[in-house]
């Protein structure tokens, strides 16, 4: 029988904990239970054939280990083909005549992804790849990923099963007492991911028993539209006179499993501390239950690493800022693939509310399938908020949504064949909820009937790649109101009509109605308060806008999503009282007065009022007088403090941040004054580093100095340093590193610059080094702190 | 038949702010309105966000299983003792993601931020240790102050062994990377020696 159809009508059995059992016929600590399968065949037989006897439908082959990072290419190959053999063995000589398949089973790698380890998402999905064409290779019958506590390791583990195989595969995910996985995935979060990368069932396992890890199976029943699995451990270990026993009885685990299965789980066994025993008495009470119908939730949802978007009647807002139409630093920032300026943009937008963030770094003359990526990497490493990719580059569309930790938004397809071509075989592949644009090979309609009759066509189109209409949301486009007095009511029309006629939900653009206006503010929030009483699902926004923001929060409190309107009372106490919270009342009498107070906000590492006062003194200073006459003494000051010991490494940052604020202002009112004295120096933590703390403030301070910055990251190769020292004909190049096992990469790498770049100077500084080990590796300069390092750079490159 | 190690998640220890600071490289007695201001920042976005896990497990002495040189720098640490606990503490890579948010953009915060996961697992590591100092109290034994791997004479490359033996990587999501180096990097994997009260 099929598998797949086999879930689909009945309530299916796995089976129970292997490793116990295992260390009960012998198998010593640190000994890696796949060569079992090698070493003692019978042994993983027979345990495999009590399963098989005591109900199980479904039997785990013993590979949870199985990887290439374990074991070498040949003996991973006779692991995987013994592994499934001793299963395939199992089922043919048990005695019990309920269909029985042979599950390939993954578990995770046991190494933490880039970028908070060193694994890549690329080859994490190689490894799980090699097992899965193994298992293939070999007969499995099914694919079973079990344990992942880590929801990037997890997309990198489906997209190998589906990348390899065509059978069907089962996720499982291993939750704390917190209900969340280690890196913070909630249930929700997990299932959009997991329907949107195709799995057939999802589950829960290991970590805890039945009932603590309840909860989260009824959250997986809430939300998931695929069947739900449940494989708890047979409650907490206790060591009892030196043996581990778990603290729930194979009777009471099956009452509680059992009791799921009537809630609609689907498919049920266990994990840790089971036994066949426990199989039995569950087999038991599955007997006389009837599987429960899985119904389709109709849930329009994105993910985050730690969280799920629901498109329902919440208003969404997705956050319009990280996009360079318009914005010069933007462009600027994007030239020279400076991620700082987005992720910034992408902090100030989560802090200001919004609850998706639109990510468009579109501009002709970058890579932008490489810049898209990067962005997206990025982001996702520091922002929990999930991401909207923003381009018409199929391209840099796939290689962002693969390296997307999630379910994401895509932006956009349209009612274009060539559109439709493109996109949708990504968001059946990835997941993803598509906007859809209403227009097509003959542009955009001016009424709304024809609007909706494109949507009508790009949902048809949709169901041929297989793409639900939940996963669709309609954008019938904005248009401006003052080229034409009906277009913004007429959008509106559409709207409605597409939640009401469609059921689907939409978003818009909101600002575009108001271009070429005045005061856009007034009209874009008024425009938004109308299309959300049409329906309106979501918004792309600027959270910036105070009154798009009043807009929202008003909304929510007048249409009863706001209990006792607390949010919206939360909300009015941010808004200024009034609108002079740190202006400064600037005439030519007291600029040296209002300059001072520059001076003091930076020494005493006030960043806002630091950038407060600038934007008032440069309406009427020279800036390069500002610089020289106020930053840099105020910078000497606190540098001289932190060398003389009166002011300690927090403030020095804290009045380096307050500088680098004000150095902001300057910059964006003065277009080509960031490099005041144009020297390049370049500054990379060496391989097999990741700590970049030291470095950083290093950069901070140079910038402050007027240096210009390369900063390669960290880890970085001695080839790479060495490249860029030459193509750049750096004069300088900082190395730090933190480990006493990295200095030897600094070696090499100074070593590498002596015959690469021999005009080039070297510093180095960090935790392990001394005086005496920077000489011993030929740097030009040891820098014992960030100050130690400005004035070497002044001294050398001053001159 | 053999132990498996336990699993536990303990509540949040108190905050020491003077050793926040310490860590952060601030050494002087008083400390500023905006940095202290800052501190509270740091304090109030860091402790919704992390968990404080440890898995550990006791073994008897004389050790078996580990590589010899490994064995024998641990036994010379431990002699006297009866017993060991080997341990493995992290408050997770939330703590990481918050110091990576802010390094590039505010580096005095980040600065703040890694000193306050540095107190965080520390003060894991005492509150575990106390606790276990208390239960071993009650049997009529002590516990030694604990150490780890790249310290002393216990060569770095044991935390390998530490973490496959304690399944760090799937009981508290505690990985290693090729160069030891642990994800989470707020975390600590330690061995504290059990002895009689007499010795």
């Amino acid at each position: 029988m099929n598998f797949k159809s086999f879930i689909g009508e009945h309530i299916f059995l796995l089976d129970g904990g292997m490793g116990t059992l295992l260390q009960a016929e012998g198998l010593q600590p640190g000994e890696l239970p796949e060569r079992w399968n090698l070493t003692h065949p019978d042994v993983i037989t027979a345990v495999h054939r009590r399963y098989f006897e005591a109900g199980s439908n479904v039997v785990n082959t013993n590979t949870f280990g199985a990887n290439c990072l374990k074991f070498d290419r040949a003996e991973l190959e006779k692991i995987i083909s013994a592994a499934v053999a001793n299963a395939r063995r199992a089922a043919a000589e048990s005695s019990g005549t309920q269909p029985k398949f042979v599950a390939l089973d993954i578990g995770p790698t046991g190494r933490m992804l880039k970028p908070y380890g060193d694994l890549d998402f690329e080859d994490a999905v190689a490894v799980f790849a090699e097992t899965v064409r193994l298992g293939v290779k070999y007969g499995a019958d099914l694919i079973f990923i079990e344990t992942m506590n880590d929801s990037y390791e997890t997309k990198a583990a489906v997209l190998a099963a589906k990348e390899n195989s065509a059978l069907p595969v089962l996720v499982s995910n291993a939750y704390g007492e917190d209900g969340k996985l280690m890196t913070g995935a909630t249930p929700e979060a997990m299932v959009a991911m997991l329907e949107g990368l195709g799995a057939d069932a999802v589950g829960v396992n290991c970590s805890l028993g039945p009932k603590a890890l309840r909860p989260v199976v009824e959250e997986y029943l809430r939300v998931a539209s695929v069947p739900v699995f449940f494989k708890p451990n047979a409650g907490l270990p206790r060591v009892v006179e030196g043996k581990t026993v778990y603290d729930v009885a194979p009777t009471d685990f099956a009452d509680e499993v059992a009791a799921l299965l009537g809630c609609g789980v689907r498919g049920a066994g266990g994990c840790c501390g089971t036994t066949p025993a426990y199989i039995e008495a569950l087999a038991a009470l599955a007997k006389g239950l009837q599987p429960q119908p899985i119904d389709d939730k109709q849930r329009t949802v994105i993910s985050s690493y730690t969280h799920a978007v629901v498109f329902d009647r919440e208003p969404i807002l997705i956050g319009e800022r990280i996009n360079p139409t318009g914005k010069k630093r933007f462009k600027e920032a994007l030239r020279a693939g400076d991620m700082d300026y987005i992720l910034q943009e992408g902090i100030a937008e989560e802090e200001r509310g919004a609850q998706v963030l639109d990510v468009n770094v579109g501009l002709p003359e970058i890579n932008e399938p490489e810049t898209l990526t990067a962005a997206v990497t990025e982001l996702q490493a520091v922002l929990d908020l999930p991401l909207q990719l923003d381009t018409s580059d199929p391209v840099a569309m796939e290689r962002a949504l693969r390296r997307y930790n999630g379910k994401a938004m895509l932006n956009s397809v349209n009612g274009k064949k060539e559109s439709m071509a493109a996109v949708f075989p990504l968001a059946k592949k990835y997941g993803g909820v598509v906007v859809a644009l209403t227009l097509d090979e003959s542009g955009i309609p001016t009424g709304a009937e024809e609007r909706v009759e494109i949507a009508r066509r790009i949902l048809r189109e949709a169901e041929h790649y297989g793409i639900p209409r939940k996963d669709l949301i309609f954008d019938p486009l904005a248009l401006t109101v003052s080229a034409d007095g009906t277009a913004a009511k007429e959008t509106l029309r559409a709207v409605r009509m597409i939640r009401e006629e469609l059921g689907c939900h939409t978003s818009l653009g909101v600002s575009n109605v108001s271009f070429g206006l005045p005061a856009r503010d007034a009209v874009n929030s008024t425009y938004f308060a109308m299309a959300l009483s049409a329906g309106l699902s979501a918004a792309i926004m600027n959270p910036h806008s105070t009154e798009m923001m009043k807009t929202y929060h008003a909304y929510r409190a007048l249409a009863g999503l706001d209990e006792n309107c607390s949010g919206f009372i939360a909300f009015s106490e941010t808004l200024p009282v009034a609108q002079t919270a740190v202006s400064v009342p600037v005439t030519h009498k007291t600029v040296s007065e209002n300059a001072s107070r520059l001076q003091e906000a930076v020494v005493k590492g006030l960043r806002e009022r630091a950038a407060a006062l600038t934007a008032e003194l440069i309406k009427t200073e020279p800036p390069l007088s500002l610089v020289e006459r106020e930053l840099i003494p105020a910078l000497n000051e606190v540098g001289v403090g932190f060398e003389e010991k009166r002011v300690f490494l927090p403030q020095l940052l804290m009045s380096a941040e307050a500088a680098k604020a004000a150095f902001e202002v300057i910059k964006s009112a003065v277009s080509g004054g960031t490099q005041r004295n144009g020297k390049t120096v370049i500054l990379a933590t060496v391989k097999g580093d990741i700590h970049d703390i030291g470095k950083n403030i290093v950069r901070l301070l140079l910038e402050n100095y007027g240096f210009s910055v390369v900063d390669l990251g960290k880890d970085v190769s001695p080839e790479e340093i060495a490249r860029e020292a030459v193509r750049l004909h750096a004069p300088l190049v900082g190395l730090s590193a933190l480990m006493t096992t990295t200095v030897p990469a600094m070696a090499e790498t100074i070593a590498l610059l002596r015959t690469e770049a021999p005009w080039c100077r070297v510093m180095v500084g960090g935790a392990v080094l001394t005086q005496e080990y920077a000489d011993s590796i030929g740097a030009d300069r040891y820098a014992h702190d960030a100050m130690g390092a400005v004035r070497y750079a002044e001294e050398l490159l001053r001159t | 038949m053999m132990s498996a190690p336990s699993v536990k998640q303990l509540p949040p220890p108190p905050v020491d702010r003077r050793e926040v600071l310490r860590y952060a490289g601030h050494t002087g007695a008083g400390v500023e309105e905006p940095l202290a201001l800052l501190l509270e920042e740091c304090i109030k976005e860091t402790l919704p966000r992390l968990r404080y896990r440890v898995v550990w497990q006791e073994l008897p002495l004389p050790l078996s299983g580990f590589d010899p040189t490994e064995r024998m720098a641990m036994e010379a640490r431990l002699s006297g003792c009866r017993s060991v606990v080997m341990f493995a503490a992290t408050v997770g890579v939330e703590m990481d993601r918050l110091i990576t948010r802010y390094s590039r953009l505010r580096p005095a915060k980040a600065e703040l931020l890694d000193a306050l996961g540095s107190e965080r697992i520390e003060a894991l590591c005492d509150a575990f240790c106390e606790a276990l100092a208390a239960e071993k109290k009650g049997e009529g034994l002590l516990i030694a102050p604990r150490f780890s791997p790249g310290y002393g004479k216990l060569p770095l490359t044991a935390q390998r062994e530490l973490i496959a033996l304690l399944d760090a990587s799937r009981k508290i999501g505690l990985t290693l990377n090729e160069s030891l180096l642990m994800s989470p990097t707020k975390s600590v994997t330690a061995i504290v020696g059990i002895y009689e009260e007499s010795v």
